[in-house]
């Protein structure tokens, strides 16, 4: 017998569930091997050390952006800007990666800091505009996106360009910033243990912080908050600024954990992934590391798929649209809770 | 300074004006109208993309460039559609369907491409077909408004005549007056009897079908192929300009002009070494600028008249 405080685990499943019988369907109309097509997907992540620490590796940004949307969520903002944020914050750290002369560890944790803060500092502009002038943060959280990608590629092109790289990219970082691989065999680095740090973190400040709580009700309902004394202004810009500074810190540790350069020529889309993540997550830091880690498998599994098969990788967006789009659905099997709402009213 | 003039005032420029206009107007005004019905659809984006591919797809197929028109403005319609029933029925939240949307639409444009044509990257496999561009008579040869006027693609024309369809639309007919109606307080309206749900299907899909024609213009006019990520951010411009224009008609029509000069402005001023990269934010900017006035006039506002004396 079911009960009804099980009925979000299950309605999560029940859309993973479809949204793979999708990706198998797909698989079935497009691949001319569709058995040996669908196990590649399924298992080929598990199957090397190095797959799983591609799993793993995936899985570190969509953590960073996945808990940062999940806070701003859970009070309530739409606020999609982690996105930009993760980008420019990539773009300042590069920057003091390459100039910055600074002894081993000292090195990655100022870089990583300032991109950290510069993050922070650009995510207050919506919910100050948000808290004080009740500016939509969702539209200007959007466009800051196109103008910090902007200002982002300018510094690439014109300041950080390497000329004598055959692509556009930036020059070398210095070997003292990249931040050191904690696993022999893959590529795993110390970012996923920062990242760890952070969810407990926040999982601690939502849940047992005066703040945490005064965020939680905010979110709710923020009328109801402010007349029972909170000061929602200020829950709302330090939102803000927490979720703009663990984006920033996403994108910072991205560039020096997996790249030697900076080569993002387009927003890489890991912000909107931190939506997708945060919502299968219901907005709840500890599960952010399972539905991450989640996402990051089927898309390790599509790309290895596209590598050994005849399916293209991009099958993936089609999967995870249809993952967002019911799981936000808030009628989606609420049938079914209601018959198990009423079953367990007779029996009671 | 004087060089940037001299880019500006010219027929070539007037001319590229409109043809960079045309995507981001007819994006606006689709999103105008989901929005005066009170949903954000932030999914233009995508919309655009799936019909640009599908335009070309089906003129490929069937040789004739009318019938692409067809099936980029129904694959386009059918998505909002798709963003539409979602919404309404399975109450998927608006902004969290339309980064769906987007995301189905920039991997799957390139999924169905691939599988198509063999290329992630363009269509140039595709014998795709081009809507024709149409001299006018007369104006053509009038100076100056000739060579700026005449001479353009049947979507700019059809673009420009659009924005009065809309604008006759909203405030002229019982469904704009519904439309309004639903989008200002959706409680009145379903008290006077009016289907909010039945609304905003239609404004949903109508958005659908302006994002449409923009989308179809991308890749039968303004390119005659099909590249990935074609749009290239136009429908957030749009989104942009419809917010600007503070959901006019005229306001939304005027500020995708201004958007589309600083995005002609931005192939012209390559020219003068101004980073292409700085002025493509431009209408960004503007945006978040005008968003800022308004909203601070506006709490002033309310602040006013919650601190005048009561009178009566």
């Amino acid at each position: 017998m079911f009960k009804v405080k099980y009925f979000e685990i299950i309605r999560t499943t029940a859309v993973i569930l479809i949204a793979l019988a999708i990706a198998f369907l797909i698989i079935s109309l497009v691949s001319d091997h569709p058995v040996k097509t669908i196990g590649i997907f399924l298992l080929e992540p598990l199957n090397s050390k190095a797959h799983i620490g591609n799993v793993i590796e995936m899985a570190i940004p969509l953590m960073f952006t996945g808990l940062a949307v999940s806070l701003l969520f859970r009070a309530n903002m739409f606020n999609l800007g982690a996105e930009g944020i993760f980008y420019f914050s990539g773009v300042v750290t590069s920057v003091l990666a390459i100039h910055l002369t600074l002894s081993g560890s000292l090195h990655p944790v100022v870089a990583i800091l300032a991109g950290s803060i510069v993050g922070a500092l650009l995510s207050a502009i919506p919910g100050i505009l948000k808290a004080k002038w009740n500016a939509n943060e969702l539209v200007t959280s959007l466009m800051f996106n196109n103008i910090l990608f902007g200002i982002g590629l300018y510094l690439l092109n014109y300041h950080l360009r390497d000329a004598k790289a055959f692509a556009n990219v930036s020059y070398k970082f210095e070997k003292t910033a990249q931040l050191s691989k904690i696993f022999q065999g893959t590529r795993i680095h110390t970012g996923l243990i920062i990242v760890l740090v952070l969810i407990v973190a926040a999982h601690l400040f939502l849940y047992k912080t005066k703040w945490g709580y005064e965020l939680r009700m905010t979110g709710v309902n923020r009328e109801f908050a402010r007349y029972s004394g909170m000061k929602t202004a200020k829950v709302i810009i330090l939102v803000h600024l927490i979720a703009g500074f663990i984006a920033g810190m996403g994108g910072s540790v991205e560039v020096l954990g997996m790249y030697n350069r900076f080569q993002w020529t387009s927003l890489p889309g890991y912000g909107l992934d931190g939506a997708l993540v945060a919502m299968l997550a219901k907005n709840n830091p500890l599960s952010v590391i399972a539905s991450a880690l989640f996402l990051a498998y089927i898309r390790i599994g599509a790309d290895l798929m596209a590598r050994l098969s005849d399916v293209p990788s991009e099958m993936i967006s089609i999967i995870q649209a249809v993952i967002i789009l019911l799981i936000s659905a808030e009628q989606f099997l609420k049938f079914w809770k209601n018959r198990m709402l009423l079953k367990e009213a007779k029996n009671a | 300074m004087n060089s940037l003039l001299n880019v500006i005032f010219t027929t070539d420029f007037a001319f590229s004006l409109l043809r960079v206009t045309t995507p981001i107007l007819f994006a606006a005004l689709g999103a105008l109208i989901s929005n005066r019905a009170g949903i954000i659809n932030i999914g233009m984006e995508g919309i655009m993309l799936v019909s640009a591919l599908a335009g070309v797809i089906v003129s490929a197929s069937t040789q004739s460039a009318w019938v692409g028109l067809l099936g980029a403005v129904l694959s386009g319609t059918l998505i909002a559609g798709i963003l539409a029933f979602f919404t309404l029925k399975f109450k998927t939240h608006i902004i969290l369907g339309g980064v769906a949307i987007n995301m189905f639409a920039s991997g799957g444009t390139v999924f169905i491409l691939y599988l198509l044509s063999g290329d992630k990257g363009s269509s140039t496999s595709l014998a795709s077909k081009v809507l024709p561009s149409v001299d006018i008579p007369l104006l053509k040869d009038i100076p100056v408004l000739g060579p700026i006027l005449s001479g353009h693609h049947i979507l700019t024309y059809l673009s420009i005549l659009a924005v009065f369809v809309v604008y006759y639309l909203l405030n002229r007919t019982p469904l704009g007056l519904r439309i309004r109606s639903v989008g200002e307080n959706p409680h009145a309206a379903q008290s006077v009897g009016v289907s909010v749900v039945k609304i905003q299907y239609t404004a949903l899909l109508l958005s659908g079908f302006f994002a449409s024609l923009g989308g179809a213009y991308m890749s039968m006019g303004y390119l005659s192929l099909f590249t990935r990520d074609m749009i290239a951010g136009r429908g957030w411009i749009a989104i942009a300009a419809e917010s600007m224009g503070r959901s006019t008609t005229v306001g939304t029509a005027l500020t995708s002009l201004l958007f589309g000069a600083a995005d002609a402005l931005s192939n012209a001023l390559q020219v003068l070494k101004i980073p292409a990269e700085l002025i493509a934010t431009l209408p960004y900017v503007a945006t978040v600028i005008g968003l800022i006035i308004y909203a601070v006039s506006e709490t002033r506002k309310k602040n006013r008249k919650l601190k005048a004396p009561l009178t009566k």
